[in-house]
């Protein structure tokens, strides 16, 4: 019991001599875990709506081509980016860039090391977003794209107002979850002398050795964030989903008649072809394949 | 010839090696209402979507007003809007409310004030009895009312000709009259409409025309009271035969 009396004192005493450092930490963290999410999701949107751009064997070949193209960078930035530590890439680019050009072009001073660190963050994240949102476009049933097409939607039209609005909402936990493991990933930033939360810690804890008391206020600092992430998402999610109720304008005057009727079949062979395909993509974005499974 | 809407001339359609449709020929006349009845897999929704081009035909061709559309140079999106389409599965924006679902493709497509199209999606719902309806999400109404909220969707963008698949089948029993009753009236109004139906009292009473389908041919083609009354075909007599046994 008295350890834990003790390490409360320790923690004290940290904070109270360090708090500036500690919160200028936390500020640092949340605004690259925050932009970095933001850049990322918009690189993310990027590849996914251009991973699904439809073509037929009737187009002509250059679009054919260039959509495969596209296709396969994207693939390669997807693999390369998810396949390796980003504690890795960070060091690779930081010091890659001026090995490259004879240090004639380097990410300098403290304007640098931002800019470097929110480049790795946007681009690592956006990665892992590409997939999350290929997958909530592919999984939005296609019976909505084709009731788009059939009012005489383009493409462009019916990915705006019809398509995008249903995967943004079915990807909402992924850009979340997304945010949270950024919010703890930018702490190997350090490597190239970010000086979020996390190297808060490495410094101070060089200066007095008081390794446990400031993984203490660490842990309860991280925590605290991806708490309130967690719960503000919660909250975005239920403003998305809007209220279960709606008003009847009026009195509905509709006489119901009975009709004859008959009942050959239900459904059509590409309404179930399709269906497990999807349901299986929702369940991967729900659980795993993602970035969550690290 | 100046009266036809659309015709259809030596369509064929296959999915690799499965001929689905194989020289498909008829045309669609002003105020035609044309029910194409058959069997299960004959054919008949992939024919309606290859005359929306949701399918591309691979073979023969679709004219508009004498004008083909298929192949390059063709505006997709343009005709589509002329040439509505009913699902069976509804396909209504889930998005969307009902208003915005009959608001969104006037806007859009068809570049009118936010309140003229506002105004006019309101009519179409009173038509088909919805408009009580109109703040509520896809998810929150039946089946039938969705139907109904699709047809006035499809009716907003004012189209030429209106398919219909199957409108009725993904319907509990008790729901089919609603919708058949909003179509019946559109009938009247002199709609031309091309249905997709198992609804025999339906093609009886309503269309001009049935067209049945077998294996992807068109087996049979006359007026409601020659090929549902006296049927020349053996696989048409088979098909009513089997059709009033189940
Ligand atoms: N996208 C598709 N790919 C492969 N086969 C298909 C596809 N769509 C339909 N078919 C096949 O085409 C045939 C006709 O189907 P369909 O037009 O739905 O018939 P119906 O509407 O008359 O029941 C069926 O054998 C079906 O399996
Ligand atoms: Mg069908």
């Amino acid at each position: 019991m008295d350890k834990f009396v003790k390490l409360i004192q320790d923690v004290e005493v940290l904070w109270s001599k360090y708090y500036p450092m500690y919160l200028n930490g936390v500020k640092n963290t949340l605004i690259l875990a925050l932009v970095a999410t933001v850049i990322g999701f918009l690189i993310g949107l990027a590849c996914g709506v251009l991973n699904t751009i439809p073509y037929t064997k009737q187009d002509p070949w250059p679009k054919r081509f260039l959509l495969k193209l596209l296709r396969g960078l994207i693939r390669v930035y997807v693999e390369v980016f998810r396949g390796t530590p980003m504690v890795l890439q960070a060091v690779f680019i930081f010091y890659g860039l001026p090995y490259f050009t004879d240090g004639a072009v380097a990410f300098r001073g403290n304007s640098g090391m931002w800019l470097a660190s929110i480049i790795i963050v946007s681009v690592n994240t956006g990665a892992y977003m590409a997939e999350s949102v290929r997958g909530g476009i592919i999984s939005v049933d296609p019976g909505q794209t084709e009731g788009a097409k059939a009012i005489g939607m383009t493409h462009v039209q019916t990915m705006l107002h019809v398509i995008l609005p249903q995967a943004l909402r079915n990807i909402l936990p992924q850009i979340g979850n997304n945010f949270i493991i950024n919010l703890k990933d930018t702490s190997v930033m350090f490597i190239i002398s970010f000086t979020e939360f996390f190297a808060a810690h490495r410094y101070i804890v060089g200066v007095n050795n008081m390794y446990f008391p400031s993984a203490t206020v660490e842990m309860i600092g991280y925590l605290t964030m991806t708490l309130a992430a967690s719960f503000l998402l919660r909250l975005a999610e239920r403003i998305m989903d809007g209220t279960d109720h709606y008003k009847l304008v009026q009195e509905d005057s509709l006489t119901m008649t009975a009709g004859t009727y008959n009942h050959p079949h239900r459904g059509t062979p590409f309404d179930e072809r399709s269906k497990e395909v999807r349901e299986r993509i929702k369940q991967e974005l729900k659980f795993g394949r993602s970035r969550g499974d690290r | 010839m100046e009266d036809k809407i659309l015709e259809i001339r030596h369509l064929s359609k296959a999915f690799g090696d499965h001929q689905v449709l194989r020289d498909i020929d008829f045309s669609v006349g002003k105020g035609d209402v044309t029910s194409i009845i058959g069997a299960s897999g004959s054919g008949k929704s992939t024919l309606l979507r290859c005359i929306n081009l949701l399918e591309t035909p691979t073979g023969g061709e679709i004219l508009y007003h004498g004008q083909p559309v298929t192949g390059p140079g063709v505006n997709a999106a343009k005709y589509r809007s002329r040439v509505g389409m009913v699902f069976q599965s509804f396909n209504l924006f889930n998005n969307m409310t009902v208003l915005e679902n009959c608001v969104v493709g006037q806007v859009k497509v068809l570049k009118k004030s936010k309140a003229q199209a506002l105004e006019d999606a309101m009519g179409y719902l009173n038509q088909v009895g919805m408009a009580p309806y109109r703040n509520a999400k896809p998810r929150q109404i039946s089946g039938g009312q969705k139907q109904r909220v699709a047809i006035a969707r499809a009716l907003a963008m004012e189209p030429e000709v209106l398919l219909f698949d199957e409108p009725t089948s993904a319907l509990d029993p008790e729901m089919v009259g609603e919708v058949l009753d909003v179509m019946k009236a559109l009938a009247r109004q002199g709609m031309t409409m091309l249905v997709v139906t198992h609804e025999m009292a339906f093609a009886r009473d309503v269309s001009t025309r049935v067209v049945f389908m077998n294996q992807g041919v068109i087996c049979e083609d006359g007026t409601a009271e020659q090929v549902l009354g006296d049927p020349r075909q053996p696989e048409t007599r088979d098909f009513l035969a089997r059709f009033r046994n189940a």
